[in-house]
């Protein structure tokens, strides 16, 4: 049953290269609750789409995001971002970085609920949330758990968040990144929070050798560029 | 309060279909039992667990803690081979350290 699913994947994946791409590519952000998943969507639609959209609001409670959200149309340009705005995020990054930031990919960028295996409402209250508040919260939280589950059905491509102060080998990460292989779908590792002190970035290599590992700060817009040029290069 | 441990052999998960394999985890994790899987849950099985788990979760069932040990790669290096699952109540069982050859988790009574 795998297997086929496997080799229809593989199929579906060579026949879409070779006869025709697909006009606009879907990448799932997704990731454990508090990971920062709506923060890098509202960065990315911030930069490429208008600075004022907010995808989502990202909070320090978890599971704020408990519907998928989608955003059509986003076309990260590095080239056209660069010369437009000499001002933007991107150009504060260093020139070499500058110089090579060439990347061009359309996409719609699906903000997911983060991933979890248990949901608790006592969790919710002690953020100060009442009884009745927590228990619905935690009900649409575990409802949010299940539709980005389903989403990974409709997806061309992960942006896998974790949270760089964290330990990264969680079986809930380990699950997605079993999955998504399983599917042939192609996952990239961003480890972001690297701007707080105790952030280790090379502890989420160490524990994924196999995949790409992109350092960030999805809230500072640190190293976002290397993070396009790598979304562009395996999501195109 | 007593917390029970139940081992099953690979041959009784191979026996079942997937859904049967899925239901017979839930049933005893929700009734507070650990089950240990021998040969373990692919990481689909893993996913589907996750799912069926959250549409369960409630007031009085928190949902789930899991670890295992990651696939093998098998023959050829095209199919992988899982190795063990552990499965518990989230109330009562905690991982506290994982990596591809150990588990440490702390069971506790409520």
């Amino acid at each position: 049953m795998n297997s086929k699913r496997r080799w229809k994947s593989i199929l579906t994946r060579l026949r879409r290269a070779l006869l025709f791409r697909k006009a606009t590519t879907k990448i799932g952000i997704y990731g454990p609750p508090n990971a920062g998943k709506t923060t890098l969507t509202n960065r990315i639609v911030h930069t490429f789409v208008d600075e004022n959209e907010d995808v989502g609001t990202a909070t320090e409670v978890p599971h704020e995001t408990r519907r998928a959200v989608r955003r059509a149309g986003v076309i990260i340009d590095l080239k056209a971002k660069s010369l437009e705005d000499p001002n933007s995020d991107l150009n504060s990054e260093s020139e070499v970085k500058q110089k090579r930031g060439k990347a061009k990919l359309k996409l719609d960028v699906v903000d997911t609920p983060g991933l979890a295996t248990k949901i608790d409402f006592h969790e919710f209250m002690a953020y100060g949330l009442e009884e009745d508040e927590a228990k619905k919260r935690a009900k649409e939280a575990t409802e949010g758990v299940i539709e980005a589950i389903k989403w990974l059905d409709d997806i061309d491509g992960i942006v896998l968040l974790m949270d760089s102060t964290e330990d990264p080998y969680t079986q809930t990460n380990i699950v997605i990144i079993g999955n998504m292989e399983a599917r042939g779908i192609p996952i990239i590792i961003a480890a972001n929070k690297v701007d707080l002190v105790d952030a280790s970035p090379q502890r989420i290599a160490n524990a994924f050798p196999q995949h790409s590992v992109i350092p960030i700060s999805a809230l500072k817009g640190e190293n976002m560029v290397d993070l396009y040029e790598e979304m562009a290069r395996r999501f195109r | 309060m007593e917390i029970k441990m139940n081992v099953i052999s690979e041959d009784k998960i191979n026996s079942m279909s997937s859904t049967e394999k899925l239901r017979f985890i839930l049933d005893g994790v929700k009734s507070g039992d650990i089950v240990v899987l021998e040969g373990g849950l692919t990481s689909e099985e893993q996913m589907k667990l996750i799912e069926l788990t959250m549409t369960e979760v409630d007031d009085d069932f928190s949902g789930i803690e899991m670890s295992g040990y990651p696939s093998k790669k098998g023959f050829l290096n095209i199919r992988k081979k899982t190795r063990l699952t552990v499965v518990g109540p989230a109330k009562v069982m905690h991982t506290t350290k994982k990596d591809k050859d150990l588990i440490s988790a702390i069971i506790s009574a409520i």
